[in-house]
C-alpha cells in the first residue's frame, strides 16, 4: 500500500489552505487512478449501482481496444502492401524503429505490420492524450472541477478518427479545439452539447480539407495515392469499389481509412460488450442502423443515371468509411445525444438518414457521418423537449379523463 | 447624458461599451467581411461614416420628428447615407466596393446604426450625437479590424495582403488554415476575443446563473 500512504500523506498540502491547493484536481486524478473514490452517499435514499462515470469511461476505453489494435495491424499492412508494390517506404524515425523491431516491409509478417502501423498510430495516441490532458487539467485547475476518465475516451476516439498520415502539429490544434470550444467552455464533462472528439475532427476537416476531407487514401507509403472506397464509389460506381476490395475485405477491415474505423467486425466486438453492459443505448445504434438501410433503399430504389453513388446498397453502407465507428462510439455518447427513450430512436434515425444524403447526395463530401452526428447532437435537446412535453400532455389528459370520470362517479 | 465629455463619449464605446463585444450587435456583417483586413477596414470605413452622420442628421431634426414615425424618418436618413456611402465606393474603389459586395447595402440593417440614432441621437445635441456615432463606428471597426487580423493571418497567411507567414503552395512552411477564411470562423474569433475582454474587465461578466463549487470533495470532508 505504497501508493496510498504517499498519496495520503501528500492530500493535506492539495487541500483549502495547503501548499498546492490549485493543483488539487491534479491529486484528485491522481487518486482515482490507482484508487476507487472514497466518496459514498450518507443519506438514505439512492440508488445502489456499482457504476459509476469511471467505470462507464474506463469500459468504452476497452470496447475500443479491438478497433484499435486492428487498427494499427492494418495501416501497417496497407503501408506495406503498397511498399511491396514499388512505392518507396517514408524514411525517417518511424521507418528506423520498424526496421529495428521487425526487421522488414513484408506485409506477409503481422510483426512487421503491426509495428509499422504503431509506429503511426502511437505518436497520434500520444499527441492527443498530452495536448488534451494539458487543456483538461488547466480548466480543471482553473474552474475547480475534477480530471475525470471522459478524457481517455475523448482521446482515444479521437486518435482512431484521424488518418495515420496525419501531421502530428494538426493533431495537436483539432484536440485543442475539441477539448476546449467542444466541451470546457460550456463546463466540462457532461455539459458539452457537441461530441468533443467529433468537434476537434470536424476543425480538421474544414481547416485542412486537402489532408483529410476522405477524397484520397490515407497509406504511409511515398507517393501512393488513390481514391477512398466511398470517394471511388462516388465517382465511377460500384462496380469499381468491388473490383479493388470484396464486401468481406471491407467487412473484417483489409481497406484502407482512418486507424480504427476500418474493421467493422473489431467495431462490433466493442459494440457487443457495450451492448451487455449496456453503456451505450440500443435505441440509437438501431436507429443510426435503421436510417441509414432504409435511406439507402431508397435510393437504391431511385436509381439515378448521373449520380453512382445512388446504387450503393445499404450493407455496403454499412462497412465503408466511419459508418460503424459513428454508429456505436460516437454517436451512443450519452452527454451529446437523446435523453429520452423514444427520442434515442428518432436521434439515432436522424444521423442514419443524414449519413446516407450526405454521402450520396452532396457531392463535396464523399463521407457524412461525423457531420450527422454533429448535426443531430444539436437537434437532441428538441427532441428530448418534444417527447417530455408529449408525455405531459398526455398524462395531463389521461388525469383529466380519470377525475371527471371519479367526480362523476361520486355525484 | 447632458454631461457627457466628449472623450467619455468617443472611447468609451470601443473597449467600455463596445457595441460587437458587450452589446453583440451588428455580428452578421462581422462575420462577412472579415476575411481580410483590407476590406474589414474599409467596412470599417464606411460603418463609422454611415453612423457619425445618421446620428447628426438624426439629431439636428429630433425635434420635429413626431415620435409616431420615428423609426421610418431614422430609416430614410440611414438608407441616403449608405447609398452614398455605396456609391461612392462604386466610383472610387470599385475593387473594394465589389469585394463588399451587398454588404455596404447592407449596413442600413445594421443594429448598431439604427439604435445609436434611437438611444443617442433623439436625446441629444448634434455635436454630441456626431461623436458617439465616430465612437460606435470605432468600436465596430476596432473588432472587425482584430477579427480580420487573424483570419488573414491564419487564413492565408498575411496581414493587409502582405505575406507574413509563407503559405506551402509558395513554397514557405505555412499551412493556410481553410477554416479561417469561412465566416463561421469569425463567431469563434469574436467568442474568443469577447472571452478575453471579459476576463480583463471582469464586470462586463453577465451575472453567472449557477457556480461549480471549488474543491467540491474536500469540502466534504471537512464537514465531516
Amino acid at each position: 500500500m505504497g501508493i496510498r500512504n504517499t498519496l495520503d500523506k501528500l492530500e493535506p498540502h492539495f487541500h483549502q489552505g495547503g501548499k498546492y491547493e490549485k493543483f488539487y484536481a491534479l491529486y484528485e486524478a491522481v487518486d482515482t487512478i490507482f484508487y476507487t473514490p472514497p466518496d459514498v452517499t450518507k443519506s438514505t435514499a439512492h440508488v445502489r449501482d456499482g457504476i459509476d462515470l469511471k467505470r462507464i469511461m474506463i469500459t468504452v476505453w476497452l470496447c475500443t481496444f479491438p478497433a484499435m489494435f486492428f487498427g494499427m495491424y492494418n495501416a501497417g499492412l496497407q503501408a506495406n502492401m503498397a511498399i511491396g508494390d514499388g512505392f518507396g517506404a517514408l524514411s525517417g524515425w518511424r521507418e528506423a524503429i520498424t526496421m529495428a523491431l521487425a526487421g522488414s516491409h513484408d506485409p506477409g509478417s503481422i510483426w512487421a505490420n503491426f509495428v509499422l502501423g504503431a509506429t503511426y498510430f502511437l505518436p497520434i495516441y500520444l499527441m492527443t492524450f498530452v495536448v488534451g490532458g494539458f487543456w483538461e487539467v488547466l480548466f480543471a485547475v482553473k474552474r475547480g472541477h475534477e480530471v475525470n476518465e471522459g478524457f481517455f475516451v475523448t482521446s482515444v476516439l479521437y486518435a482512431l478518427i484521424l488518418p495515420a498520415t496525419i501531421p502530428l502539429w494538426q493533431v495537436a490544434l483539432g484536440i485543442t479545439f475539441g477539448v476546449v470550444i467542444g466541451k470546457e467552455i460550456f463546463g466540462g464533462t457532461g455539459k458539452n452539447f457537441l461530441n468533443p472528439a467529433l468537434t476537434g475532427r470536424a476543425f480538421l476537416y474544414f481547416a485542412y480539407p486537402a489532408q483529410i476531407s476522405g477524397d484520397s487514401v490515407w497509406v504511409p507509403a511515398d507517393g501512393y495515392t488513390g481514391a477512398t472506397a466511398l470517394s471511388a464509389a462516388a465517382q465511377n460506381g460500384m462496380g469499381a469499389v468491388q473490383q479493388a476490395y470484396s464486401w468481406w475485405d471491407a467487412f473484417l477491415g483489409f481497406i484502407p481509412g482512418s486507424v480504427g474505423e476500418t474493421s467493422t467486425l473489431a467495431i462490433l466486438i466493442g459494440a457487443v460488450v457495450l451492448l451487455i453492459t449496456r453503456i451505450a443505448s440500443w435505441r440509437i445504434m438501431l436507429g443510426v442502423f435503421v436510417g441509414m438501410a432504409l435511406t439507402a433503399m431508397l435510393f437504391t430504389t431511385i436509381g439515378s443515371n448521373s449520380n453512382p453513388m445512388f446504387g450503393m446498397p445499404w450493407y455496403w453502407h454499412f462497412v465503408l468509411g466511419g459508418f460503424a465507428f459513428g454508429m456505436v462510439f460516437m454517436a451512443t455518447d450519452p452527454v451529446s445525444a437523446s435523453m429520452t427513450d423514444r427520442g434515442k430512436l428518432l436521434f439515432g434515425l436522424l444521423i442514419g438518414v443524414m449519413t446516407v444524403l450526405i454521402r450520396v447526395v452532396n457531392p463535396a463530401f464523399p463521407e457524412g457521418i461525423m457531420l450527422a452526428i454533429l448535426f443531430a447532437n444539436l437537434f437532441a435537446p428538441m427532441i428530448d423537449h418534444f417527447f417530455v412535453q408529449a408525455n405531459i400532455k398526455r398524462r395531463q389528459k389521461r388525469d383529466a379523463a380519470y377525475s371527471t370520470a371519479t367526480t362523476e362517479e361520486a355525484t | 447624458m447632458a454631461a457627457d465629455s466628449v472623450k467619455d463619449v468617443v472611447l468609451s464605446p470601443v473597449f467600455k461599451n463596445n457595441p460587437i463585444a458587450l452589446q453583440v450587435l451588428g455580428i452578421c456583417s462581422a462575420l462577412a467581411v472579415t476575411n481580410s483586413m483590407s476590406v474589414s477596414l474599409v467596412m470599417g470605413l464606411a460603418v463609422i461614416a454611415v453612423t457619425a452622420c445618421s446620428n447628426l442628421f438624426v439629431s439636428l431634426i429630433r425635434q420635429h420628428i413626431p415620435s409616431s414615425i420615428r423609426i421610418i424618418v431614422q430609416m430614410t436618413i440611414i438608407a441616403s447615407l449608405v447609398i452614398v456611402v455605396d456609391q461612392v465606393l462604386k466610383a472610387y474603389a470599385y475593387e473594394m466596393s465589389k469585394q463588399l459586395s451587398v454588404f455596404v447595402g447592407l449596413i442600413i440593417t445594421n443594429c448598431i446604426v439604427m439604435g445609436r440614432a434611437e438611444a443617442y441621437a433623439m436625446q441629444n445635441g448634434p455635436v454630441m450625437s456626431f461623436l458617439d456615432g465616430v465612437g460606435n463606428g470605432l468600436g465596430y471597426a476596432m473588432i472587425l479590424l482584430v477579427v480580420g487580423f487573424f483570419r488573414e493571418l491564419f487564413g492565408s497567411g498575411s496581414v493587409f495582403g502582405f505575406t507574413v507567414l509563407t503559405p506551402v503552395q509558395d513554397g514557405g512552411w505555412y499551412v493556410p488554415n481553410g477554416l479561417m477564411l469561412l465566416p463561421p470562423s469569425a463567431f469563434f474569433v469574436i467568442g474568443l476575443m469577447i472571452w478575453v475582454l471579459r476576463s480583463i474587465r471582469t464586470e462586463q461578466v453577465e451575472k453567472a446563473e449557477y457556480r461549480i463549487v471549488a474543491n467540491s470533495k474536500a469540502k466534504i470532508k471537512e464537514s465531516v
